[in-house]
């Protein structure tokens, strides 16, 4: 309740800093008359150039397995009517609405939380649904995120993906609960502050596509799931029996110990996640763990 | 064809919910899901979720708020045993590793929000819905429930009685989207419908694209009625451009609207004198339109949500995920500028008619989570009461479903629930343009649950052979065309003239339907023939909305009228009822029940 009184003080002094000379409303009227006038003219010069200069060309990587002409991988052109804030995921159903519906690929949320329409864009991984085309160069070239086997169009297998997801135990595991199941377990702010990051991850796959390691070594558990290890090892809820069962999976073989730091994935994680922190982190709580039995 | 005691349709919070109580009653279970878990809508809610946990709060009183929320069009029995049960199913996320937002002395954080008398909503960051998402299906991973994603699920295997409350379900008819394969899924103990709400019915929306109301359509096809249809709710702050939502955490932490004079809007023009920003949401939706619609909108479409003085770091510590938002999709830095607003459609009060248990009036068919409607949010809801309603009644459904020993649902269910017929007059017929070629319970196969199954999916393999084969338009539009009359028509302010129009509208994309097909011949990866499939549910449930809204004649909660500005208890304190009816939709009314555990609760006027 205390931050109702906040807000109400903070509130009384803006409306105090503002000047009197002239209305704030006039003002906006003003402006909004402005544009006004700038969207009529923009719009009777939109209608004469159109055509030509609002357009930007996307180039999609074609292929279905089933399809006669389709069988061999190939890019299509789409010539798409540009407006300011469109994104890639936006271009590309303007495309698939208009030009050709069987143009296949994978979204939903529409505002990067589902991960389902990670792809490779212009040479990198990103969200379609979260780049903006003003952003790219023209053409925009389109393809499915590389080093996984593709169904159709821009469509990828991800079972590989959520199987080393699966592989580290994906689920909080407290060696005690609270007896009262109205009880929380608590949490400090830094420990939960500590986690958090990591707690971001939609499964995207971006992470693993542009990681030459898990590229070249199909069993490497890779970033993704090595985060997704580390959100619970540095749980403190979890306690210290679960952490060293933790800690053993992520330092088996094909574990954090391949990561070589090549930022790549760290680079391309829409959620801004520092993975190769997180991993380089696990290497030293591994060390450190070892070093305990020595 | 595959079998279990349950399946559940959807994963997103209600299905996982109701798998993983299913599983703990002992049930073999199985998740069949259009979208992988993780990718469902549930993941998007941004504010938090409400439950009585602290001294000075109890589940009365959130009873309470959430009856007075819902403009009494709450069924007393579902709302207690939801407030009631909220607290314990909200600590046993806690306990699954949920990472909830912390206090100083490590309990979980608790925040105002709106309608709710007490702070009383528990959140993760601005991304709540996100951590209960993937908590759950975690919780799910560690359990072994086996899961069939993107699999879609095109319709129930029901016998054929007359009478629906006769029929029974045994199952249903499911797609893999990666191979073609259409197969039939048997349950044992019940289908459990979870596949969240219907948003694509209207082109703005905060709603994902997988969210076009299947489960609904499927369940009303079926002959379950759906109930307050006409109830959607508009969220008053939705980016212009996408429909991306701006939680109401940023109101709850003091954010503050503005028109296009800089007029703190919500006191100026008196629209919610005590509660300014934090009134309901329909409240301060109707505000914003009216702004723009007398001239004081911002370029004649939005107004701004101003959060810049709450200091940058209570922004990042509890509104970060705004601040992406606003900036990845409107190019708007909200530190250091208002972020644009306007009201998109957002969640659908009404749907598929259930009881506490979640059982509907056909046998072994039950629904959860925004599919369903158990009558708890009535005419508007609470913001922060969706995601607990998830957990208590996905829990109560997969309980059942697994034969679990339940009490008796004090709600009735079915056609026998009517109290009264009603007497809309559309302009045009509305229901199937051809009736006759889509009964939907299997014929020739009442008793024998195999039978039943076999017959719904050689149904199914002709209707998806035709689409593939024949020539015809596409379906996005049909779906355009849907959506547009919708949101022309059927939004925030109604009247019946505009109600009439969208009905005429929908009637003229049925008949395109009819001549709808897939171009695309492949079997893999067929995203055209999947939603040419959701452009007819989108139809089903859009036009059950206008149906309805045509029929409530009053101003109550999110459904405002033109003509009838007032709410009028005598006669309207009943909830609108569709039948399919074989296609030819029957409306009808029933009771609402205002008496609760503790006490009944009396109709107040709403002021905010
Ligand atoms: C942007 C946004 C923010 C929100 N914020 C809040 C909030 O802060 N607090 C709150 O309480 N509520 C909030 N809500 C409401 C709440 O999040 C939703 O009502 C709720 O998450 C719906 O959950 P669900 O499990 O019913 O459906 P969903 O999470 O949408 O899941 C539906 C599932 O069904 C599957 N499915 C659908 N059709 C089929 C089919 N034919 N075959 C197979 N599978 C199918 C999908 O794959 C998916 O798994 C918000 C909603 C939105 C849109
Ligand atoms: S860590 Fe980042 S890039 Fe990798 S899957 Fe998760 S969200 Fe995507
Ligand atoms: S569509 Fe969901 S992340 Fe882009």
């Amino acid at each position: 309740m205390s931050t109702q009184i906040e807000q109400q003080e903070t509130e009384t002094e803006e409306q105090e800093a503002e000047p009197e000379v002239e209305s704030p409303g006039d003002r906006r009227r003003a402006a909004k008359r402005q544009r006004q006038t700038e969207r009529d003219i923009q719009r009777e010069t939109e209608e004469e150039t159109l055509d030509d200069e609002e357009t930007v060309t996307l180039k999609v990587f074609r292929y279905d397995p089933e399809v006669e002409g389709k069988q061999e991988p190939r890019f299509d052109d789409f010539a798409v009517p540009f407006h300011k804030g469109m994104t890639v995921l936006d271009a590309l159903i303007y495309a698939r609405d208009r030009y050709d519906s069987s143009l296949t690929f994978r979204h939903s949320c529409r505002q990067a939380v589902c991960g389902s329409d990670a792809l490779f864009v212009n040479g990198r991984q990103r969200l379609g649904c979260k780049t903006q085309l003003s952003d790219l160069e023209d053409p925009v070239r389109i393809e499915p995120l590389p080093h996984q086997e593709v169904v159709k169009d821009l469509v990828v297998d991800m079972e590989h993906f959520y199987d080393q997801m699966e592989a580290v135990e994906p689920y909080f595991d407290a060696d005690e609960l609270p007896e009262d199941s109205l009880e929380e377990q608590r949490q400090t702010r830094e420990n939960r502050e500590k986690v958090k990051m990591s707690t971001r991850c939609i499964w995207c796959g971006a992470c693993m596509s542009s990681c030459n390691i898990a590229a070249g070594d199909n069993e490497y558990l890779g970033p993704a799931a090595i985060n997704k290890a580390y959100r619970f090892a540095m749980d403190e809820r979890e306690g210290e029996n679960r952490k060293q069962e933790r800690l053993r999976i992520i330092e088996q073989e094909h574990g954090v110990w391949r990561c070589q730091t090549q930022f790549s994935c760290t680079e391309v994680c829409p959620k801004d996640i520092p993975l190769t922190e997180h991993i380089q982190e696990l290497k030293r709580e591994a060390v450190k763990n070892n070093l305990k039995f020595w | 064809m595959y079998e279990h005691d349950v399946i559940v349709v959807g994963a997103g919070g209600a299905g996982l919910r109701a798998a993983i109580a299913a599983d703990e009653e002992g049930a073999d279970v199985a998740l069949v899901t259009k979208l992988h878990p993780v990718r469902s809508h549930t993941g998007a809610a941004e504010g938090g979720i409400n439950a009585s946990l602290r001294e000075g709060d109890s589940w009365d009183l959130h009873a309470y708020d959430t009856m007075k929320g819902s403009d009494y069009l709450g069924d007393a029995p579902a709302i207690d045993t939801f407030a009631k049960t909220a607290p314990e199913e909200v600590i046993q996320l806690e306990h699954w590793g949920m990472p909830f937002s912390r206090e100083d002395d490590g309990r979980v954080s608790q925040r105002p929000f709106g309608g709710m008398s007490f702070p009383r909503t528990t959140y993760a960051g601005a991304e709540t819905g996100h951590h209960l998402l993937h908590t759950m299906y975690e919780q799910a991973v560690k359990r072994g429930i086996e899961v069939y994603d993107e699999w879609y699920v095109t319709n129930l295997a029901v016998t054929d009685h007359d009478d629906p409350e006769d029929r029974e379900c045994h199952g249903c008819v499911a797609y893999d989207i990666k191979s073609g394969k259409i197969e039939g899924f048997r349950a044992k103990g019940g289908v459990i419908l979870a596949t969240g709400g219907l948003g694509q019915a209207f082109d703005h929306t905060t709603n994902a694209v997988a969210n076009t109301g299947d489960g609904c359509a499927m369940a009303y096809r079926a002959g379950v009625p759906m109930e307050d249809m006409e109830m959607i709710q508009f969220h008053p702050t939705t980016l212009p451009s996408t429909g991306v939502l701006i939680s109401e955490g940023v109101r709850g932490e003091g954010g503050i609207l503005y028109n296009d004079d800089e007029e703190r809007f919500m006191f100026e023009y008196g629209y919610a004198n005590n509660d300014g920003e934090l009134a309901s949401r329909d409240v301060v939706s109707r505000a914003e339109l009216t702004e723009v619609n007398e001239g004081r909108g911002i370029e004649d479409e939005y107004v701004d949500l101003d959060m810049r003085h709450l200091g940058e770091e209570r922004i990042l510590d509890r509104l970060e995920n705004i601040l992406h938002l606003a900036e990845d999709f409107e190019g708007v830095d909200g530190l250091d500028e208002p972020m644009p607003v306007k009201p998109g459609q957002h969640y659908a009060m009404g749907g598929v008619e259930c009881d506490e248990n979640g059982e509907t009036c056909i046998e072994g068919l039950y629904a959860a989570g925004e599919t369903a409607c158990v009558s708890l949010h009535g005419a508007n809801r609470l913001g922060g009461n969706a995601l607990p309603e998830l957990l208590v009644f996905g829990a109560r459904a997969g309980y059942h479903a697994a034969g679990k020993d339940m009490k008796t649902a004090e709600i009735q269910t079915g056609p026998s629930a009517k109290s009264e017929d009603g007497d809309v007059q559309p302009p045009v017929a509305p229901g199937a343009v051809d009736a006759g070629d889509e009964d939907v319970a299997a014929d020739g196969a009442a008793v024998e649950p195999t039978g039943v199954i076999e017959n719904a999916v050689e149904r199914e393999q002709d209707r998806v052979e035709t689409l593939l084969e024949d020539d015809g338009i596409n379906h996005a539009e049909v779906r355009a065309d849907v959506q547009e009359t919708m949101t022309q028509n059927v939004n925030v302010f109604r009247e019946e003239e505009s109600l009439k129009t969208a009905l005429r509208d929908l009637r003229t994309a049925r008949e395109e339907y009819e001549h709808v097909a897939v171009a695309d011949p492949s079997r893999t990866y067929n995203t055209d023939l999947i939603h040419t499939i959701e452009t007819r549910n989108i139809l089903d449930v859009a036009e059950a909305i206008t149906l309805g809204a045509l029929a409530r004649e009053e101003f109550r909660g999110a459904h405002w009228r033109a003509e009838f500005q007032e709410r009028r208890d005598e006669e309207w304190i009943k909830h609108t009822m569709l039948a399919w009816n074989e296609g030819t939709p029957e409306l009808y009314y029933k009771p609402v029940i205002l008496e609760g555990d503790e006490e009944t609760y009396e109709p107040k006027e709403r002021s905010y």
